[in-house]
């Protein structure tokens, strides 16, 4: 297992980012070296990508909390117009190290005005020594932007000619954002999937205080157990995780067995498990219903899903209608008056249904 | 939901004006001031009946609602420390809120919803509809909007500087929604409580906000997710509370949202009374009651009942017919003067004019009524104002106290029928009312076979139901029912005794039993076989049996004393509204063809005599659009432009006549041409023809026949 080493942060700084990073050691390592010391220009635009929660925004949050490397942090769907976008980065850039926010609502309606103030906002706030990371989440959203939002963004480095590195974090590969007209590439780093391993650790590092690790350990091994053939989403896990261990731990609150009785345990809580992989996991019904079912241990057949309301009543002729138009739409357009005429006069006899006299 | 959004009508006042409106058509001896006037009375008191019969429908609704509001707050501020909160990923709190397809209901639906959480949760309340959020740019605006108003509706106008910022100005993110969160929530906080002592109570510290989804499977996909994501990125800022309105099924959320967002929303499911049920409610307590005055007749229900149950199952547009049916009533029928409560109309009888007296002696029931009395009495009725007046007001009182036993007997009946296999007479009271209103309900053959089925009901049914009949009549306000109370507790009795003698008949039955089953011969045996099987075919009925006839025989002489119907009844003009075709007309338009009879019989409307055609000429003095349709009508699924425009030249020249002829040669005017072109380009609008690719210079019909 790769130890991170950088001769630019002091050790213990990088023992506690590798404590909080696990199974991405290698993808932060990698990270730190393009970063380079904290005056080094950097590369101007590094693109990550991969699936949903495989640590892509954690490990950057993390990782520039940690080092207390200036950085913004943008959602691209929260700002969701390119205006938005700007004057949010511009916001934060003035707030993220002066401290003191500063009421002077600006507004920044191209990336020249952008630029312009981006020029100013890192002038006066003596970051000239140091890298500015801004990172844009969702970063697909940019596509809907104007044409020339996203070229830019590659290159900020070179049209503000500060030290300014674009990290830009999004679900799908790179080939689906590259504009016809060319562009800047960027680096491209993949965050690949958690194995079940990796889940396996992650998830038990929160173990709640009051139980041993290894306790809570052997809880998560059942949980993935049920749920990884359906669920690999750390977020939705951990969630379920925190919902069903309660449930778990019942029979040691009762004291019917030990936190060493496996096998007891893993009986009562796994026919628990697979109701809850068909109700509360498909949001049949919603968790606080699913905790109140535990807490009052009633039976989920009490609560009825969202999908046991299926039943729509119509008034009749709007039925009728609705069943009509379905069947009519299968009709030729020709046959309308021969179906929905009284008289519509004779039936002539067409190639077609000769044919299938024969 | 699949319906038409009318245009929010404008509730047309009934002002001054429409008084003299009844005026001016009627004269002035016809009371018509009075009319309005107690026509107006009267809709008030139905309306606020039927707002308070939606109030009480929709409290449970609300209340579960508003719990759901409390605790998914209150949950959020109580552990925060605690592990399994910690852990848990926060869930947008969402409520499903089924409401049924009657879309046009809603509105009213949520307009007491926001009015009750305002008082009972939070102050910050938006209600997005779908059709001005087109864009997650256009939700932010109406969002923050509607946000940052009703701030300044719950304080005082103290808040100068936020009424002044204007919506524009305002950043829509989601940064500034929280930034106004924060300061308001602490200024609430800042207050002197003494000050605000009534406000602050009604609501926590910090409010959650509630965000409306009207119309939930209107809004784009995209909008709403993009909205949820958001929401779910400031959860912990902003307490945010959804509500989905939703009309069809609440599983329209999964397909709308993929399950990475829905897995952000922690949802519940609530679920409106059926609109069936409103209506049977609304119908309980509007129409079978004897607190109103005005009635509607049998064929004016039935229509309103149909709208309802094959169109639009709206409960706000059944009452809107009702009310309509209280107007023309009131406006078409000058005796409904006398429409009010008894002793009102015992007053008004005295004051009566000639004319009006004229009026009632023209009323079809009541020369029927005349027909029946002797001779001396005819006259008087015919001649003497005092008299009639006399007579009027005792065959008021008894259509009153007709109304009354009907309800009543209305009710027992039903409890009888609505228990029966199949439910021969309808499983509902309003069916049962309609048929009684019809006919005389006891010569159809669905009461014949429901009494028969009734014959055959077993004891402990008939119980149940002779004691909820007992119920009804003690609590109905008809006086001639104590005789009948006691019968009906005679009957119970007898049931009762029964019950006891049964008891020992068992005894003897059992012993005879015993006799069997001791040791006898063959032929024995065989004998008290016989002798059974023949006691039994020829057995009188049991006294069980014969009660029960008896109990059916009562039930059936009730309803032949008390269920007439009411066109049978003197007088019963004045009360009841029956002129189902103009409600009809108003209520349930027939577009196509009207739109028909609009090009092919102008005069029909235009009124103009030079249109009045005889035969089935084209006059040429119709508008362009009428000829060109006329003429349309004669072609068949293909029409060829260029003879269409000669035959309309043709039509349309026959007005200038023969000193016209030399000039029409083979050129077509340009000014017809233009106008021809106007007209098909007009059809081609509404629906009629469509351009055909099939081939040139032709247009496609898209109508058969001549409708």
């Amino acid at each position: 297992m790769p130890n991170l080493e950088h001769p630019a942060y002091p050790a213990a700084t990088l023992l506690q980012l590798e404590s909080l990073v696990p199974c991405r050691e290698s993808q932060v390592s990698m990270l730190l070296s393009i970063f380079g010391e904290r005056q080094q220009f950097s590369f101007p635009s590094i693109f990550i990508y991969g699936h949903t929660s495989s640590g892509k925004t954690y490990v950057m949050q993390t990782l520039l909390k940690t080092l207390q490397l200036p950085h913004v942090f943008v959602n691209c769907v929260e700002y969701f117009t390119s205006r938005l976008l700007l004057e949010e980065i511009l916001f934060q850039l003035q707030s993220c190290s002066s401290g003191t926010v500063q009421n002077s609502h600006m507004s920044c309606d191209t990336l020249n005005d952008f630029v312009r103030l981006f020029k100013q906002a890192v002038e006066s706030q003596e970051l000239q020594d140091q890298t500015l990371y801004i990172v844009l989440d969702r970063a697909e959203q940019l596509r809907e932007m104007e044409a020339n939002i996203l070229p830019a963004f590659l290159r900020l480095q070179e049209l503000t000619d500060r030290n300014v590195t674009v990290v830009l974090l999004s679900e799908i590969v790179w080939e689906l954002f590259r504009p016809n007209i060319g562009c800047f590439e960027p680096f491209t780093l993949y965050f690949p999937d958690y194995s079940i391993g990796h889940l396996q650790k992650i998830l038990s590092q929160n173990h709640p205080p009051e139980y041993s690790a290894d306790f809570y350990a052997a809880y998560i091994n059942i949980l993935l157990g049920v749920f990884y053939m359906v669920c690999r989403d750390l977020k939705e896990l951990q969630h379920l995780a925190a919902l069903n261990f309660s449930k778990y731990c019942e029979p040691v609150v009762r004291g019917e067995a030990n936190e060493r009785d496996t096998r007891k345990l893993w009986k009562n809580i796994e026919p628990h498990l697979k109701k809850a992989m068909q109700t509360v996991y498909l949001r049949e019904i919603s968790s606080t219903q699913w905790e109140r079912l535990q807490h009052d241990d009633g039976e989920p057949s009490q609560l009825k899903g969202l999908s046991a309301h299926t039943h729509v009543e119509l008034p009749y002729y709007s039925k009728f209608l609705l069943i009509a138009a379905y069947l009519a739409s299968y009709n030729p357009v020709r046959t309308d008056k021969r179906f929905f005429l009284k008289h519509h006069g004779k039936i002539r006899k067409t190639n077609f249904m000769k044919k299938h006299e024969k | 939901g699949c319906f038409v959004f009318k245009p929010s009508p404008k509730k047309k006042r009934m002002s001054q004006k429409a008084a003299i409106d009844f005026r001016e058509r009627n004269n002035e001896s016809e009371d018509a001031e009075l009319r309005f006037v107690t026509c107006q009375s009267l809709w008030n008191q139905i309306k606020s009946e039927t707002e308070q019969i939606q109030e009480d429908l929709n409290k449970q609704l609300f209340d579960n609602l508003v719990g759901f509001l409390r605790r998914s707050h209150s949950e959020r501020q109580q552990k925060t420390t605690e592990w399994t909160c910690q852990m848990k990923s926060r869930e947008i709190p969402t409520a499903a809120l089924v409401l049924g397809v009657n879309v046009t209901d809603h509105d009213l639906t949520f307009k007491s919803l926001s009015e009750v959480l305002q008082n009972n949760i939070t102050p910050y309340i938006a209600l997005l509809e779908a059709k001005y959020c087109a864009g997650i740019k256009n939700l932010m605006q109406k969002l923050m909007g509607q946000l940052m108003n009703c701030y300044i509706d719950v304080d005082s106008l103290e808040d100068e500087d936020y009424v002044h910022i204007s919506q524009n100005r305002i950043r829509c993110s989601m940064t500034s929604l929280i930034s106004w969160y924060e300061s308001v929530t602490k200024k609430i906080d800042s207050e002197t409580p003494s000050k605000k002592r009534t406000s602050s109570s009604r609501h926590w510290q910090s409010p959650p906000v509630v965000v409306i989804f009207k119309d939930m499977e209107s809004f784009t996909t995209k909008v709403l997710q993009d909205f949820i994501v958001i929401c779910s990125q400031h959860i912990r800022e902003l307490p945010l509370v959804l509500i989905f309105g939703i009309a069809t099924s609440p599983m329209i959320i999964h397909s709308l949202l993929p399950h990475s967002v829905s897995s952000l929303l922690c949802i519940e499911l609530f679920q409106s009374l059926s609109c069936k049920e409103h209506l049977s409610t609304i119908i309980d307590k509007l129409l079978l009651t004897a607190q109103f005055p005005f009635k509607l007749g049998g064929k004016v229900l039935q229509v309103l009942i149909n709208i309802f149950l094959y169109h639009d199952f709206s409960v706000q547009n059944f009452i809107k017919g009702y009310q309509l049916c209280i107007v023309e009533h009131f406006y078409s029928q000058p005796l409904s003067v006398l429409c009010c409560q008894l002793v009102d109309a015992k007053k008004r009888v005295n004051s009566l004019s000639h004319d009006q007296c004229e009026n009632i002696r023209r009323l079809p029931s009541f020369r029927r009524y005349v027909e029946r009395q002797v001779s001396e009495k005819q006259i008087a009725l015919l001649t003497a104002d005092s008299c009639l007046k006399e007579t009027t007001q005792k065959l008021l009182e008894d259509l009153h106290v007709y109304h009354e036993n009907y309800i009543s007997v209305l009710r027992c009946l039903h409890v009888f029928t609505s228990s029966l296999p199949k439910y021969p007479l309808g499983k509902q009271i309003r069916e049962l009312h309609c048929a009684c209103l019809e006919d005389q309900v006891w010569e159809t053959e669905e009461y014949e076979s429901s009494l028969q089925l009734a014959r055959m009901l077993s004891k402990s049914d008939l119980v149940t139901m002779l004691q909820q009949c007992v119920e009804i009549f003690v609590s109905s306000s008809g006086k001639e029912f104590d005789k009948t109370v006691e019968k009906l507790k005679e009957f119970l009795t007898q049931f009762q005794k029964l019950e006891a003698e049964a008891f020992q008949e068992r005894d003897v039955s059992v012993s005879s039993q015993k006799e069997l089953q001791k040791k006898t011969d063959l032929y024995h045996l065989q004998k008290t076989l016989l002798e059974l099987k023949e006691s039994r075919r020829s057995k009188k009925l049991t006294k069980f049996e014969m009660l029960r006839f008896e109990v059916v025989d009562y039930i059936d002489s009730l309803v032949r004393n008390y269920l007439v119907p009411a066109d049978h009844k003197t007088l019963h003009e004045i009360v009841y509204f029956n002129t189902a075709s103009v409600l009809r007309e108003h209520l349930n338009a027939a577009p196509r063809i009207a739109l028909h009879t609009a090009l092919n019989n102008p005069y029909c409307y235009l009124k103009n005599q030079a249109l009045k055609s005889d035969g089935g000429g084209i006059s040429n003095k119709a508008p362009d659009i009428c000829i060109v349709y006329r003429l349309h009508l004669e072609c068949g699924r293909l029409i060829n432009l260029a003879d269409w425009l000669e035959a309309f030249s043709t039509v349309v020249m026959a007005a200038e006549g023969p000193n016209a002829d030399a000039a029409s040669s083979d050129e077509v005017d340009d000014i017809i041409h233009a106008r021809f072109i106007r007209a098909v380009s007009e059809l081609e609008l509404l629906g009629f023809i469509k351009p055909s690719k099939q081939k040139t210079d032709h247009v496609a019909r898209l109508t058969w026949g001549g409708c």
